[in-house]
């Protein structure tokens, strides 16, 4: 990887599409780049298996590499191992609460071995408003715009707000 | 390039010009179609049978596919707007996941995928998707049947999560890696599938009297088809003992319990009714199907067949 840190510097400063607030680094979509002359090689994995993004992704990542310098750019994706909330970073983590979303929880991806345990009643999650920080909040939706976020209300504030899905 | 100003091209008569100028990349999202699997290694492990291989991802991808036309089918007509966007991001993730595993069909044995005129732009899981006939498909008959009403349409996603949950679970084991990493995310959508389906059969149950019997029909009406998921096809009994697949007997145990706990819950009965049997000997595995599928397919491919070299 030795001449590959311009070059990740360059992909890591894609945004994604969906949260633009989020490079493809602080998503931790962005899992392997390596440059050699001419050459990069990116490789990304998508969030959810549907996620609609990944050809917009593959798209930007190319010509930002060109516009950079690299002519030969090749975008990869990796299924394994599958993305998990908890390769956002810290950053990323800042940037979603600064734009008044509200990030995972650390730690919820994983699970152990054994069958998925079977959840009915709603999901409580340690959820704090981003806007003004109450953690008077409830769930209007498990589903969001996105796949990958959950629709919330705070009833101190009264405002709705999404917040990113541990997976 | 814009032509030169003139009468005939003025762009600010025609909303449609600018969209033809420069590259593709202000598009939504992305420019046509793309392989899902690019870039993933899909070598397939030795000594599996190519064939079989292709024929177990259809079973899975077909279920996927045509589970997820019938819960798009719901845009715009849920209960209410949340609802829509609910089943909306489980036909997406059931789309996604129906993409990965008819690639997967097509790069196993690129005999199942069906014949384009030359020319056409059409990549393989598409072909699959919407050139295939109806006896090709190799969905159980559960997930072609009409929506019906919210609460059959709740039954029979629960009923096909919780199956396919239980199975992705041990298809993370596979021999093939690409079986493998598609299982493993599948694995945490559908979880979120379930417990949504879940949810909304126990609210029914214990919501008004006729909430309650509207799931308590829908439980009669999906139940005799249920069987078929947990019946062992001879494709999956051979790619299992290889290491490949799951054989879906080893896990009606588990599904059961999960099933039996919603019900618990919900305070309502198993159903007593009787299966839905084979027609002669064949199931939908076997690409036999009712005549829903047949009308969900022709609305599904009537575009892209008239266009079978239409670039989108």
């Amino acid at each position: 990887m030795a001449g590959s840190a311009p070059a990740w510097e360059a992909a890591a400063s894609v945004t994604d599409p969906e949260m633009p607030m989020l490079t493809l680094a602080d998503l931790g979509v962005l899992r392997d780049v390596s440059a050699e002359e001419d050459r990069v090689v990116v490789t990304i994995t998508p969030t959810y298996s549907g996620c609609p993004a990944m050809a917009t992704m593959r798209d930007d990542l190319v010509r930002t590499l060109q516009e950079r310098g690299w002519p030969d750019v090749e975008v990869r994706v990796s299924l394994s191992p599958a993305w998990s909330t908890d390769w956002i970073s810290d950053a990323g983590r800042r940037a979603l609460q600064e734009h008044g979303m509200s990030p995972p929880r650390p730690g919820a991806g994983g699970g152990g071995g054994g069958p998925v345990p079977l959840r009915l009643l709603p999901v409580r999650r340690a959820v704090d408003c981003p806007r003004c920080g109450s953690s008077r909040v409830e769930v209007t939706s498990e589903f969001g715009p996105t796949a990958c976020t959950a629709v919330y209300r705070c009833t101190s504030c009264l405002e709705p707000f999404q917040h990113v899905k541990e997976i | 390039m814009p032509e030169p100003h003139d009468d005939l091209h003025d762009l600010h008569d025609s909303p449609y010009e600018g969209l033809l100028v420069g590259d593709d990349a202000h598009w939504a999202f992305g420019t046509g179609f793309e392989d899902p699997l690019a870039g993933v290694d899909t070598t397939i492990p030795d000594g599996i049978d190519h064939a079989a291989l292709a024929t177990y991802c259809l079973m899975l991808g077909d279920d996927a596919l045509v589970a997820s036309h019938r819960l798009s089918q719901w845009c715009s007509n849920a209960p209410d707007l949340e609802e829509d966007i609910a089943l909306a991001n489980i036909a997406l993730d059931l789309l996604g996941q129906a993409r990965l595993l008819l690639a997967r069909a097509a790069a196993a044995d690129p005999g199942v995928v069906p014949t384009l005129p030359e020319g056409s732009p059409v990549p393989p899981e598409d072909a699959l998707a919407f050139f295939r006939e109806q006896g090709g498909f190799r969905n159980v008959r559960l997930v072609e049947q009409e929506n019906g009403d919210f609460a059959a349409t709740m039954v029979r996603l629960l009923v096909l999560s919780a199956w396919r949950l239980a199975l992705m679970q041990r298809l993370v084991e596979s021999r093939d890696a690409v079986l493998s990493a598609i299982a493993a995310k599948a694995v945490k959508e559908l979880a979120y599938h379930r417990d949504h389906a879940g949810r909304w059969v126990l609210t029914l149950a214990r919501g008004t009297a006729e909430s309650r019997r509207r799931v308590t029909a829908a439980l009669d009406a999906v139940w005799p088809l249920r069987w078929e998921l947990d019946r062992s096809h001879p494709v999956e009994v051979a790619l299992a003992a290889d290491g490949v697949a799951v054989d879906p007997g080893t896990v009606t145990d588990e599904v059961d319990a999960v099933l039996e706990q919603v019900l618990a819950v919900s305070g309502l009965d198993r159903p007593d009714v009787r299966p839905v049997g084979p027609h002669g000997g064949l199931t939908g595995r076997d690409g036999r199907h009712t005549e829903a599928l047949g009308l969900l397919l022709a609305e599904m491919q009537v575009v892209a067949r008239a266009h079978p070299t239409g670039r989108w």
